[in-house]
């Protein structure tokens, strides 16, 4: 069990509400734009707090409204890759990588190889292309040790090209680094290439 | 241009009180800023006024204001002369503590500005990190506003040199100790044969208001391209 999600929360109008259960692997959140994808993942990740429900992830309690149980952000141990890759613009590619490490360490060398991002570390965020950006923001998520990882539509605004280049990476994480992943998108074909079992909202 | 010992004098001081009046300004001014910028409170609209009143209210009234709550009977008076036997009255402290309130409205302003130029979402990712709020606010928040606040007490700075009205209406017009750049070149105009000096300290006053500016403008710019300081 890697996942055991059970939240809602009211936005506007609306309500966005999820409940599912995960094994290990990557799980796919595929819906179309505007359900609250995004939302749910924040959820996960302790940046948007539900109303009611709990977030369990790997067993342990992040979130559970009757419990009155809070965990934050900085120690849910979530690696979070967003939408956009959110690198410190001022510090250097290295500097980003670095800066989730603090605790174990993870593995450099495997990780930065793994993404092919070793010619980057000099060079500033604001420098890079957005497949190489994206590249950095999942080598900073996994370098911080995390015990899932959370992409949100990790292929968004990327060329074609790009776009397999990043599948390829995430399959890699996937089957090599055994973190279980929960991962949003509305492409189809993308769901099909990296879920190892899919949520439909 | 050669400038004689007296004048050199003035200048130093203007430099001094100046610097000093930045000092007591800057955290007042970041705390402020950062209440304004993120706090959501009730009477935000109200404090943001009241920040922003030494810009409008005319520099007399507000020396004036200085005088009531620093003078002998005054509330801060009374209790600096109580603790510490000390009064800011017609001594270079108080000139500082004019210049300061003067430019509070100034620096406040950049400072916020650049506070708010801040993306929040930056500071999420680097939670998600590990990091907690002080590790985010010293490694992500700062740096990245830095520029910002540097432009505003530069900026601070050049209107704190220029200070006149609450300044000569708080602790007077004293040589030496009150009488800064604004203050020196107002006497030597009263004075038969002061146009010399005028002209003197009027450059001098322009040069550093000059200065000021571009390097403030500068530092500002560098903020918009994404740039950094630190």
């Amino acid at each position: 069990m890697s996942f055991d999600v059970d939240v809602a929360v009211r936005r506007g109008e609306g309500r966005i509400a999820a409940r599912f259960v995960t094994g290990p692997g990557a799980t796919v959140l595929f819906g179309p734009s505007g359900v609250g994808k995004t939302t749910i993942l924040q959820m996960v990740a302790g940046l948007v707090r539900p109303e009611s429900g709990h977030v369990r992830v790997g067993g342990e309690t992040l979130f559970d409204a009757t419990a009155r149980i809070d965990v934050r952000p900085e120690h849910r141990r979530i690696g979070y890759v967003f939408q956009e890759p959110r690198l410190f613009p001022h510090r250097r590619v290295a500097a980003n990588l670095r800066y989730g490490m603090g605790r174990g360490g993870g593995d450099w060398d495997g990780i930065i190889a793994m993404l092919g991002i070793g010619h980057l570390l000099d060079r500033w965020p604001r420098s890079l292309s957005g497949g190489e950006a994206r590249r950095v923001a999942i080598g900073r998520a996994l370098l911080s040790d995390p015990r899932v990882l959370l992409l949100d539509e990790p292929l968004s605004s990327l060329d074609r090209a790009r776009r397999g280049d990043i599948l390829d990476a995430l399959v890699a994480v996937r089957d090599r680094s055994g973190i279980p992943i929960l991962m949003v998108t509305h492409d189809p074909e993308e769901a099909e290439r990296i879920a190892t079992a899919i949520v439909r909202l | 241009m050669i400038l004689s010992a007296e004048e050199w004098g003035i200048v130093r001081l203007s430099l001094l009180i100046g610097g000093t009046a930045m000092l007591v300004t800057l955290p007042i001014a970041f705390v402020l800023a950062w209440a304004l910028a993120r706090g959501r409170f009730p009477g935000r609209v109200l404090l943001d006024g009241i920040v922003h009143l030494p810009l409008v209210v005319p520099p007399v009234v507000t020396g004036w204001a200085l005088l009531l709550a620093f003078g002998p009977a005054g509330p801060v008076g009374r209790w600096l002369a109580d603790w510490f036997g000390v009064s800011v009255l017609f001594r270079w402290t108080g000139a500082a503590i004019a210049a300061a309130v003067m430019a509070l409205p100034l620096v406040v302003r950049a400072i916020r500005l650049s506070i708010e130029a801040v993306d929040p979402r930056l500071e999420q990712a680097a939670r998600t990190l590990g990091a907690g709020r002080a590790r985010v606010f010293a490694t992500i928040t700062l740096p990245l506003c830095a520029p910002g606040i540097l432009a505003g007490m530069v900026l601070g700075f050049a209107r704190s040199i220029g200070e006149f009205g609450a300044t000569i209406t708080f602790v007077s017009n004293v040589p030496g100790e009150t009488a800064t750049l604004p203050l020196a070149i107002y006497s030597a105009l009263q004075r038969p044969g002061g146009e010399d000096m005028v002209w003197r300290l009027a450059s001098v006053s322009v040069a550093l208001s000059l200065v000021a500016l571009v390097a403030s403008e500068w530092l500002a710019r560098r903020m918009g391209r994404g740039l950094h300081v630190l």
